[in-house]
């Protein structure tokens, strides 16, 4: 198949499409083994074709191509190249040999003899390079945005060539209309579309705050975006602020970004953001002066409030030369000025670079790599916003109000009013909290997501780490104060893939309006309707509810640690190999397991005992007045039958009611007889018993899945709840109550167990 | 020397005290009364709820003075007491001639070099010890252990209070080690056990020589720094042990240290001397071979480096490759001590910037110390592991980096090593009982002046210990104790009521009789409730090799110990402490389930003629035959219960009769 002739041909056949017909040739929501395909008629190579491939297309591959195509996994593959070395760096040695397949969507790289994959989203790479021709062949590196960075040496140089020119086509679109979420399907259909969406709504976030109240009110100048169309379309403000005042506010400041709340701490001190000012040299607005002052008035407990100017005091003034700048002290009464010095996102880009610099050092030593981290700055930044957060959160706590901004207020502004919440309230630290303040601090207010992580294409420089130093800053704190947050690093590395991965739409466009504007939420899947169906791997086993109100970090520069788990995820050699989180993680999910297993059984166990007593009693009931029972007896016979329709509904009950254990007391026995009705099969109880594995395999010395996938650093091991077996992701995506389960919930199992299951409950 | 002479003031009110705890608020000084004893340092708020401080005078590394001047007239001053347990303490006196005489006591009193006037000569421990620290490892049962192969350092059990050494019972002589004193003595050759264990043993590539243990160092004539009872190959006789003895620094001539369970071993020595005229020793030639036995080669990996240590030449040890793995670029004990003393310094610094730190983390040169001690072990280790071959370890003396390095091998190769036991065994043979002057290298800590300490003063033991925290924090589940007790034994090795770390050799202790007249502190370790602290939740015994990863970024600094004055480490011991409740919460399910699936099996066994009696929940025997027809009953037929107390019913659905019978259930 000639290569290029077929990207030629797709390429014109899909400009001829509409933009929204996603045709990408993605086949990969349709596994092989579906059983009914979606519409009968069109089928192509004996694979079902999606619905929205027009049969235009279809019939134009059919004539096009009388060969099928090869086919990885369900996913149609444009390209595939057979014995390409893989180099990853402390592998240079022995490179594996395996297959290259470009799909639509992924670069796969397939090792056969140990059956381990590589799967490369388009959309992670960040950049591609034709490093210098060797003897093996020509190699490609690329380099990802989730810091994955992988050497392909291809052994003909043309076909190293095709790769090239198509992955620069597929890796950063031009137009956002063809990024990978308008297509993604999920691979089952376990959540709708719309999962999610609703998950967060401003308003309901501020209610939270208990506002609006009687100093802040809910303006409805955004409506439209009138106002400023980088911000949310409800803004709160002071309920002193009158119109004049929030609309000469707006133009006062750069892009109309104006103060307007974004956290209320319970004694009355808040947190405000907005831009800089356009004071130049001696420009004023006194609206905007009044603004703040009633701002300031919102909280009763001190006289003054802190303005946090997040940058270095030199860049501010350069920018007064631009007729921007900061408040001056001296129009402004009441107010604290303070710089705080956290570079500029040109700065943190550089920084990163260097880090990664730091981390690919060939054969390193240990001065070598310190003195490579200190030059790069990395953790000096990390430390700086930190410490701007620490401030805020400081004052907050003290009561004093505090105003943030930066240049435009969507970069460092979000950093530190989002790591201040964090902070400062209790609730930030749960997952649905942490979810609640990026869609409040970062999406809502306008940090440009699309821009600063480089989804299409667009001018370098706008390219900038801002939310990976967001997530390394939550993730110091959380290794200071490991209890006082619901979830794990796990978390945060899903978190920080899917901004970059474009499979939701959640983080696609760089404000609310751009989001609306594209409809992201009737076109695409939302990333919290996908995180909600995996919340238990996301869970920090160490997590203890209500320790703390406000935390504090600790900032020493001996703290101040780097992120192994972040930046070189992806070098398993490195980290330690017996992974705590995970191990934890699991005890924890095992203690569960049981814990609900204990709870079925001492259930059963009394529940024996009452009926028993119950029944000699009638016995003796029976006996002492003589009569012939014939009937009646028949009823507790069945009842002994009939554990698994009793256990049924006394777990029923204590799924609704909290207080379980008294509730199971408190049965009335004859209720169940007249329940008696159907029989179950006589050996429940041993199904019961053998539906819950009283010992989990231990994680150590598992190398790879019962599907023969190796298990490497950060592939997710999940225990079957039935077998205890240990499974990857792919293996375990059943979800059954057990039987042998109290609380009735939704667990994982494996195939093999599902199927048993369902085989003994047809 | 009596104390009294040294303690010019045993009492004295009024002294402020400032503790830079991470815990308390800042400049807080909390005011007491300071007593002076003979070891020990006290100073008391005398109030209830307040804490008390307590400091053995040997865990004073320096005593600085700061007399405060009024009118050119000293009017009193701070002390600051900085620690070999890295704390520092300021004492703030507020008249002058006590200022004085504090400060002189308390220098000399922590200058003290006798060692008989330490504290474990006068400490007698308020509990009955369970087992003797110093018999508990005798160098004879350890060599046993060590060349059958059998698990080091006694039962891996902790609680196990007395030990009794199993050999395999099928080597037919050697079995009852624990009931012979002393079944090694007479040169008893132990290949009746290192034969059978190269037969079984995993691969048994090679065939390891036949061992003995020999008594010529009983008076230290031979080696100075070597026990008494060493273990060298059994071909070899008395005087070639002495010749190839003189022939080595220091006397060190090779000894076992280790066998791999392939049979690999690991021996260890010093330097050999390059005094002019000998140019090879025949005997110590003999020696490395046979120990070579029938493997093709064997690697002497030294660990000072190319050129600033003598190594053997390739003309007569042909078959021995030599490997160079420096532990730094000078591995001498001093300069190991000035790269500790500038991490402390650098750590101490909290409110400089992370730029500075990194600089000065780097240039205290400590964490390349640890990444190049553990890439030394793992070559080692490598070579015992996979290539079957024996390794001789020698450094310059053989004292410090080697020991090091053979001990580390034997963390990453044998599991035993990795649990409580093991590693006071491991730290009894390859530091203790192998001469590491522990009371010369722990003299001074970090605190003293480069100029003053002297030069055989060290940090080595602490290197070691930050390996082991390395390979901790990289397998935090195989080993079978805490960081606790890393940081446990590091003060011990420094300031200790225990007479286990006392003087430089055996020789000194055996001088001392140190056996007899201290306290060792494996008898305080062992104890159950002291071993419960100690212990890491999350054990789970894991027989294979562990491989660490060397790459920098995999090192952590050990912050646990190295801030813990400076840092709040609370969070540490929280997370410890939930993992623990975790870790026993889901033992504790287990033993329940098991109790309950107990029961409920029985419930559902029929066939099995037992049945639980509910009213006591227990097992009881039933009758499966129905009282009526003679059919025998299935399980859907019957309904049994013990009606409290006493009743059996037994039904039959055939007949549609039920029938009382009585019946005592043995739970009544």
């Amino acid at each position: 198949m000639d290569f290029t002739r077929f990207m030629n041909k797709f390429n014109e056949i899909e400009r001829q499409l509409s933009p929204t017909s996603a045709l990408r040739l993605s086949f990969d929501n349709i596994s092989p083994e579906t059983e009914e395909p979606p519409d009968g008629n069109k089928r192509l190579w004996g694979v079902p074709v999606p619905p929205f491939v027009s049969d235009k297309v279809v019939s134009w591959i059919e004539e096009e191509f009388n060969e099928a195509p090869v086919f990885y996994n369900g996913n149609c593959v444009l390209k595939k190249v057979e014995s390409v070395r893989m180099i990853d760096r402390y592998n240079t040695k022995n490179p594996t040999v395996g297959t290259l397949y470009l799909t639509a969507t992924h670069l796969i790289f397939v090792e056969p003899e140990s059956n381990k994959e590589t799967w490369i989203l388009h959309m992670h790479v960040a950049s591609i390079e034709k490093l210098p021709l060797s003897t093996t062949g020509s190699p490609l590196l690329i380099r990802c945005k989730t810091f994955l960075s992988v050497t392909f040496v291809i052994p003909k140089d043309s076909e190293c060539h095709d790769v090239y020119t198509s992955l620069l086509k597929l890796f950063q679109p031009v137009s956002i209309n063809k990024l990978y979420c308008f297509n993604y399907q999920p691979a089952k259909d376990d959540y709708p579309k719309s999962a999610g969406w609703d998950f967060f709504n401003l308003e309901a976030e501020f209610k939270h705050l208990l506002v609006p109240n009687d100093n802040w009110t809910l303006c409805s100048m955004n409506e439209k975006y009138e106002l400023c169309d980088t911000y949310p379309r409800q803004i709160y403000v002071p309920k002193e602020a009158t119109t004049l005042m929030l609309i000469s506010s707006s133009r006062f400041r750069s892009k109309g970004r104006l103060p307007a709340l974004t956290y209320l701490h319970n004694n009355k001190a808040s947190i405000c953001r907005c831009s800089q000012p356009l004071s130049g040299f001696s420009a004023r607005c006194l609206e905007d002066e009044q603004m703040l002052e009633a701002i300031r008035k919102t909280n009763t407990n001190t006289d003054y409030m802190y303005v946090v100017d997040t940058r270095p005091r030199i860049n501010a003034m350069a920018n007064r030369a631009a007729g921007k700048g900061y408040e001056n002290e001296a129009f402004y009464e009441n107010i604290k000025f303070h710089f705080l010095g956290i570079e500029n996102i040109h700065v943190q880009r550089a920084s990163l670079q260097k880090v990664l610099e730091a981390c690919e050092q060939k054969s390193p030593t240990m001065s070598a790599f310190l003195n490579a981290l200190e030059s790069s700055g990395w953790l000096k930044h990390i430390r700086s916003i930190l410490d701007t957060s620490s401030f805020i959160a400081n004052a907050v706590d003290k009561g004093v109000s505090v105003v943030v901004h930066c240049s435009d207020g969507w970069d460092r502004t979000a950093q530190v009013c989002s790591l201040a919440q964090l902070m400062l309230n209790p609730y930030y630290r749960t997952i649905k909290g942490f979810q609640a303040l990026i869609e409040k601090d970062w999406l809502a207010f306008g940090h440009k997501f699309s821009e600063r992580c480089g989804h299409i294409q667009t001018d370098a420089k706008e390219v900038s780490p801002i939310f990976t130093q967001f997530l390394d800053c939550t993730w110091q704190l959380m290794s200071q104060r490991s209890e006082a947050f619901e979830f794990n690093e796990r978390f945060l590395l899903i978190l920080h893939d899917h901004v970059h991965s474009c499979q939701f739409g959640t983080f696609v466009g760089n404000c609310e309006k751009d989001r609306l504007d594209l409809k992201l939420s009737e076109r695409t899947f939302s990333l919290w309707g996908f995180m909600a169906n995996h919340l238990n791997e996301y869970i920090n086993p160490l997590y203890r509810p209500n320790v703390d109100e406000a935390i504090k970090a600790n900032l020493a520069p001996q703290c101040i640690k780097f992120w192994r788990g972040m930046y070189c995820r992806f070098e398993s050699g490195i980290h330690p190999r017996e992974p705590l989180g995970d191990l934890l993680l699991d005890s924890k999910e095992h203690t569960n397991s049981l814990e609900d297993h204990v709870q079925h059984l001492t259930k059963r166990i009394a529940s024996f005992k009452s009926y028993i007593s119950k029944s000699a009693k009638k016995l003796q009931d029976a006996t002492s007045t003589n009569t012939k029972v014939t009937k009646e007896v028949a009823v507790p016979n069945e009842i002994n039958d009939n554990k698994y329709n009793y256990d049924k509904k006394l777990s029923e009950l204590s799924a609704a009611d909290d207080d379980h254990p008294l509730k199971a007391n408190n049965m009335s026995f004859a209720n169940l007889s007249l329940n008696a009705e159907q029989t179950s099969p006589p050996q429940d109880l041993p199904d019961e018993i053998s539906s819950v594995a009283i010992d989990w395999k231990p994680m150590r010395n598992v190398t790879a899945c019962s599907c023969s996938t190796p298990f490497d650093q950060f592939s997710k091991k999940t225990h079957c709840w039935r077998c205890g077996d240990i499974f990857c992701e792919r293996c375990i995506d059943k979800n059954v109550s057990l039987p042998g389960h109290d609380s009735g919930k939704l667990v994982p199992v494996c195939r093999g167990c599902f199927r048993q299951m369902q085989k003994s409950t047809p | 020397m009596e104390f009294a002479d040294l303690i010019k003031t045993p009492k004295l009110d009024g002294v402020f005290l400032h503790d830079p705890q991470p815990l308390q608020h800042a400049n807080a000084a909390t005011v007491g009364t300071l007593c002076i004893t003979g070891h020990h340092l006290l100073l008391s708020a005398r109030q209830e709820n307040s804490q008390e401080l307590w400091l053995l005078h040997k865990d004073i590394d320096c005593v600085e003075k700061k007399p405060s001047m009024s009118q050119n007239v000293v009017v009193g001053g701070i002390i600051t007491l900085k620690c070999k347990d890295l704390r520092i303490i300021s004492l703030e006196i507020k008249y002058a001639k006590e200022f004085f005489n504090v400060s002189s006591s308390l220098e000399a009193l922590s200058a003290i070099q006798n060692a008989e006037l330490l504290y474990p000569f006068f400490y007698r421990p308020m509990y009955s010890i369970l087992e003797d620290g110093y018999t508990m490892f005798r160098p004879e049962l350890e060599f046993a252990k060590l060349i059958s192969g059998v698990g080091m350092g006694g039962v891996s059990s902790p609680n196990v209070a007395n030990i009794t050494i199993c050999m395999p019972s099928t080597s037919t002589s050697t079995s009852s080690v624990g009931s012979i004193p002393h079944p090694l003595q007479n040169g008893y050759a132990l290949d009746a056990a290192a034969a059978l264990v190269g037969g079984i043993g995993s691969g048994a590539t090679v065939l390891a020589c036949e061992w003995r243990v020999t008594n010529i160092n009983k008076d230290f004539s031979v080696c100075a720094t070597y026990g008494a009872t060493l273990i060298v190959p059994k071909a070899i006789t008395d005087e070639q042990i002495v010749l190839s003895a003189s022939f080595r620094d220091g006397g060190r001539f090779p000894v076992l240290s280790y066998r791999h369970d392939n049979g690999a071993t690991l021996m260890r020595s010093s330097q050999p001397l390059s005094i002019q005229g000998i140019k090879r020793c025949r005997a110590d030639e003999a020696i490395l071979n046979l120990v070579l036995g029938r493997s093709k080669k064997g690697f002497i990996v030294d660990t000072w480096g190319k050129g600033k240590s003598n190594t053997e030449t390739d003309l007569h040890y042909s078959q021995w490759k030599k490997v160079n793995r420096s532990i730094g670029n000078v591995s001498s004990p001093a300069s190991i001590l000035d790269s500790f003393a500038k991490l402390i310094e650098a750590c101490n610094e909290t409110g400089c910037s992370t730029d500075k730190w990194l600089s000065r983390l780097e240039g205290s040169g400590w964490l390349s110390l640890v990444l190049n001690s553990l890439n030394a072990s793992c070559v080692v280790a490598q070579c015992l592991d996979q290539e079957g071959s024996p390794v001789l370890v020698h450094g310059a003396k053989g004292l410090d980096s080697t020991l090091i390095v053979t001990s580390l091998v034997q963390i990453i190769l044998n599991p035993d090593c990795r649990t409580v036991r093991g590693l006071q065994a491991l730290i009894e043979r390859e530091w203790i009982q192998a001469g590491h002057p522990f009371a010369s290298r722990h003299r001074y800590s970090c605190y003293t002046p480069h100029q003053t300490r002297n030069k055989t003063s060290g940090a080595t033991f602490v290197l070691f210990l930050d390996c082991i925290y390395q390979l901790f924090t990289q397998f935090p589940c195989s080993f079978e104790f805490s960081t606790q007790l890393l940081i446990l034994l590091f003060e011990h090795s420094y300031f200790s009521q225990y007479g286990t770390f006392l003087c430089d050799s055996e020789r000194e202790r055996h001088e001392l009789n140190v056996h007899t007249r201290t306290t060792s502190l494996w008898s305080y370790l062992n104890r159950p409730d002291v071993l419960q602290t100690l212990l890491n939740p999350l054990y789970e015994p894991n027989a294979n090799v562990i491989w660490p990863s060397v790459a920098p970024i995999s090192l952590e600094l050990w912050s646990e110990l190295y801030l813990r004055w400076v840092i709040d480490q609370r969070s540490v011991t929280t997370v410890m402490s939930q993992v623990q409740e975790l870790v026993t919460r889901e033992k504790e399910l287990r033993t329940q389930l098991a109790g309950q699936l107990a029961t409920g099996t029985a419930h559902t066994e029929m066939e099995d003629r037992k049945w639980l009696c509910p009213a006591k929940l227990k097992l009881v025997d039933v009758q499966h035959k129905c009282n009526e027809c003679p059919k025998s009953l299935k399980r859907a037929d019957r309904l049994n219960f013990c009606k409290p107390h006493g009743y059996k019913l037994i039904e039959c659905m055939m007949c549609q009769s039920q029938y009382n019978t009585q019946w005592t259930c043995d739970a009544i």
